[in-house]
């Protein structure tokens, strides 16, 4: 949808680098960076603590998990990278928080349960090819989900635009809540259970791990790791594309810098606002599908971690910027994956201190950038 | 004129005091309940319901004396959503009910400690079928008894089954409840006692993605791991751990003990063990029948705990039973509890019950079984490797002094 002129204006490799290239590098810079961030600080401790406990030596430890590690925080990254962007998009183009974004994850990984159920009652979940199955299943959850945000975005949310900025909040919230029950009601009507079980125990390719060998170490990469980066990636190229690329991403971007005015320049408010929410939606329902094959089992409840964990990867990144909510989203992966391996070694702390961790280095960093990694851009928030 | 109308309404109103008054005097004198608090929603409603089935089943088949002495049994099933505020809260509720003589429950340690102060605060008899905490019956009350047995001998018994397989060092986790961290306990103390190395030694609350928690261990390398935790947990984590790369053995507490485990794992879990105070209701000799009762009334196979729950409800009902003999009327809750806890040789569907000073069966009963097969309709068939029999504490320091 790039106009005629533009294209024969730029040649093809400029094209590719743009929108293919710019984008991936960006991404490798942020994962290097974040990475080698990350890596110093956890040499650092092993430095101060060299054996926080008999017989074990930090050191060591770390070089024998930090292939592992990098590999979980990049793909936790993705997964909450992708679940920011909802997050990051709507605030963009409505300055308010959706709150009711983390049970579109669920409502995501939920969808993808079902039809992977529905494909294996079949019998063909064998017969099928693992890239067709991986793509249907995932595509059905982004429709899926994005169709649910566009319709909450209707009935909850459109009614109250002219009302002040805490009252889709509540609504948000109370949408929130009313998705977690309704899911749960309708699985416990149709199932009889709620501990939805992805139907991938039978699935030898996916659940025989990968194993890459690192100078010395060899790792187990489980497949679904693979799975998420990869996917991430390239839906990731797709939304740069389509939000710097085409006509209608320029329409978003027109939106969410002036509404009014864009609405003077013909642009139908209304319908970029819908799509905002779809592609958010969608991006959440991705997300969702693939945490959900990476774990196994859902329950309607499985939204709230990850969602509060994503918003807090879009504050890091700068709420409201694109490119911050996926590096926010990476940082805040491989912070978790690093303390997750390390923490697990000093006597009386141990992981279910992660999290505390983790949100010391956020408030840490919002001292310091009260706006983010990249700040809040007020010239192009999308 | 006046006279006769207040001669009316003093009619009217003495004959409506006299009516309510037996209504009242009626309901009081014939019902008689049992409660249960049981998990009946949320993620391990699977065992709780069936724990709560199994009471219903003995209510119904069990009533018979008392319904000859002219009392009508209820029972009464309340939901603690395996949560210690919502369980405290019905406890408060269900203590108000004078009818309530006795309560079956709970499925979660954590949840029964809290809980069982109410009870006792107010003389009501609770029989557990399933907490094995040692602190359920370890703080003297009189009201509190069960017919499980208890975590400070069931963790050793998985911490001697590792180093039988052969294990040399473990990898020890729990799910931070007073359940899952106390079992947990009592195994890394064996294990070490033993000579086991203890790798690590963790709580986790993750329910859904465990990769952050498989790393360090896949660093480490443990020859076995051992999980004090709830199948709803433990199984999504073998799971991923299995698909993670990790080979060696997989050991936990009863909390494995449900159909819903094999649902969960997959194959991830074949040939995995857990150590029980429950078997499955299979091994017992008597409880065919009670196997045939309860697909007939319910329509699925009776998970773990819910034989245990027939029984703690049967002797409850036969406490009743004796106590309401000794008054000759609905017996306070004081002596129901005092019934109960003078319990000798009650030959139930799962074993002999004897209840010592502190309400621990004298003689427990602890397993050892494997998982057989990912499919959750043959659960019931799980091997089962040992039986051991272990007097409780308090018995055994008796054996001892004697």
């Amino acid at each position: 949808m790039v106009s005629t002129r533009a294209t024969t204006d730029r040649t093809i490799t400029e094209w590719l680098y743009r929108y293919v290239l710019f984008p991936i590098g960006q991404m490798l810079v942020f994962i290097v960076g974040a990475g080698v961030v990350v890596m110093v600080l956890a040499y650092l401790l092993a430095f101060l603590f060299p054996e926080p406990r008999p017989n074990i030596v930090l050191v060591d430890q770390i070089n024998r998990q930090l292939p592992g590690m990098l590999i979980a925080g990049v793909s936790l990254g993705f997964v909450y990278a992708m679940i920011a962007l909802g997050y990051t998009l709507v605030y963009g183009v409505l300055k308010f928080i959706n709150f009711a974004h983390s049970e579109i994850f669920m409502f995501g990984s939920v969808i993808g349960y079902e039809v992977m159920r529905r494909i294996s009652d079949a019998g063909a979940i064998q017969s099928w090819s693992p890239p067709l199955l991986i793509i249907v299943v995932v595509s059905v959850s982004m429709v899926c989900a994005g169709l649910l945000a566009v319709l909450i975005e209707r009935v909850a949310y459109r009614p109250l635009r002219g009302a002040p900025r805490l009252v889709p909040l509540i609504s948000a919230i109370g949408v929130s809540l009313l998705l977690t029950d309704a899911v749960r009601a309708i699985e416990a009507i149709t199932r009889n259970e709620f501990n939805l079980t992805y139907p991938t125990n039978d699935l030898a390719w996916l659940k025989t791990p990968l194993p890459l060998a690192f100078g010395e170490t060899t790792v187990n990469v489980r497949i679904t790791s693979i799975i998420i980066i990869i996917g991430a990636v390239l839906m990731l190229v797709a939304m740069n594309y389509f939000v710097n690329g085409t006509k209608l991403g320029r329409g978003i971007r027109a939106v969410s810098q002036d509404m009014t005015t864009a609405s003077l320049m013909g642009i139908n408010v209304n319908f970029m606002i819908s799509l905002t929410f779809f592609v958010g939606g969608s991006f959440g329902g991705a997300a969702g599908s693939l945490f959900g094959m990476n774990v196994g089992t859902v329950t309607p409840y499985v939204g709230f971690t990850p969602g509060i964990k994503a918003f807090t990867a879009a504050v890091l990144g700068g709420i409201g910027n694109v490119t911050g909510a996926l590096l926010g989203g990476l940082a805040l992966g491989m912070i978790e994956s690093f303390l997750n391996g390390i923490l697990v070694y000093f006597p009386a702390l141990g992981q279910r201190y992660t999290d505390i961790f983790s949100f010391s280095v956020l408030i840490l960093i919002l001292i310091f950038r009260p706006s983010g990694l990249l700040g809040e851009r007020v010239d192009e928030k999308v | 004129m006046r006279n006769k109308r207040f001669a009316v309404l003093v009619l009217v109103v003495v004959l409506a005091l006299a009516l309510s008054a037996t209504f009242v005097g009626a309901q009081d004198a014939k019902v008689i309940k049992i409660a249960s608090q049981t998990p009946l929603s949320g993620p391990q409603s699977a065992l709780g319901s069936s724990m709560s089935n199994g009471v219903a089943l003995a209510v119904e088949q069990l009533s018979g004396p008392l319904t000859e002495l002219g009392y009508k049994v209820e029972y009464v099933p309340f939901d603690d959503q395996a949560t210690p505020d919502v369980g405290v809260a019905n406890a408060q509720n269900l203590v108000n009910d004078p009818a309530i003589l006795a309560v079956v429950g709970h499925l979660n340690s954590g949840v029964a400690i809290p809980s069982s102060e109410v009870y006792n605060a107010n003389n009501l008899v609770m029989i557990s079928p399933a907490n094995t905490n040692p602190r359920v019956t370890g703080r003297g009350f009189t009201t509190v008894n069960r017919v499980c047995g208890r975590d400070d001998l069931q963790g050793p018994t998985g911490a001697r089954f590792v180093n039988e397989l052969g294990a040399k060092s473990v990898y020890v986790l729990h799910d931070t409840t007073s359940y899952g961290q106390g079992v947990a306990e009592f195994f890394q103390k064996e294990a070490e006692n033993l000579g086991i190395t203890v790798l690590g030694y963790e709580g986790t609350t993750e329910t859904a993605n465990f990769e952050g928690v498989i790393q360090p261990i896949l660093a480490l390398a443990p020859e076995a791991i051992y999980f004090g935790g709830i199948y709803s947990q433990t199984g999504i984590f073998i799971n991923q751990a299995r698909a993670a790369g990790y080979t060696g053995y997989f050991v936990g507490p009863d909390g494995f003990d449900s159909s819903e485990f094999a649902q969960l794992a997959g194959e991830a879990g074949v040939n995995t063990y857990y150590t029980s105070v429950a078997g499955p209701a299979t091994i017992y000799p008597d409880a065919a029948k009670f196997i045939e009762d309860y697909k007939a009334k319910f329509g699925e196979d009776p998970q773990p705990f819910a034989a245990q729950s027939y029984d703690s409800a049967a002797i409850a009902l036969n406490a009743i039973y004796t106590a309401a003999v000794l008054a000759g009327d609905v017996p306070s809750r004081a002596a129901v509890a005092s019934v109960v806890r003078a319990t000798k040789g009650y030959k139930g569907l799962t074993g002999t019950v004897t209840f010592d000073a502190y309400g621990d069966n004298e003689v427990g009963l602890y397993y050892v079984l494997q998982v057989g097969s990912a499919d959750p309709a043959a659960w019931g068939s799980n091997t089962l490797l040992k039986t051991l029999e272990i007097p409780s504490p308090y018995k055994a320091l008796l054996d001892s002094g004697s």
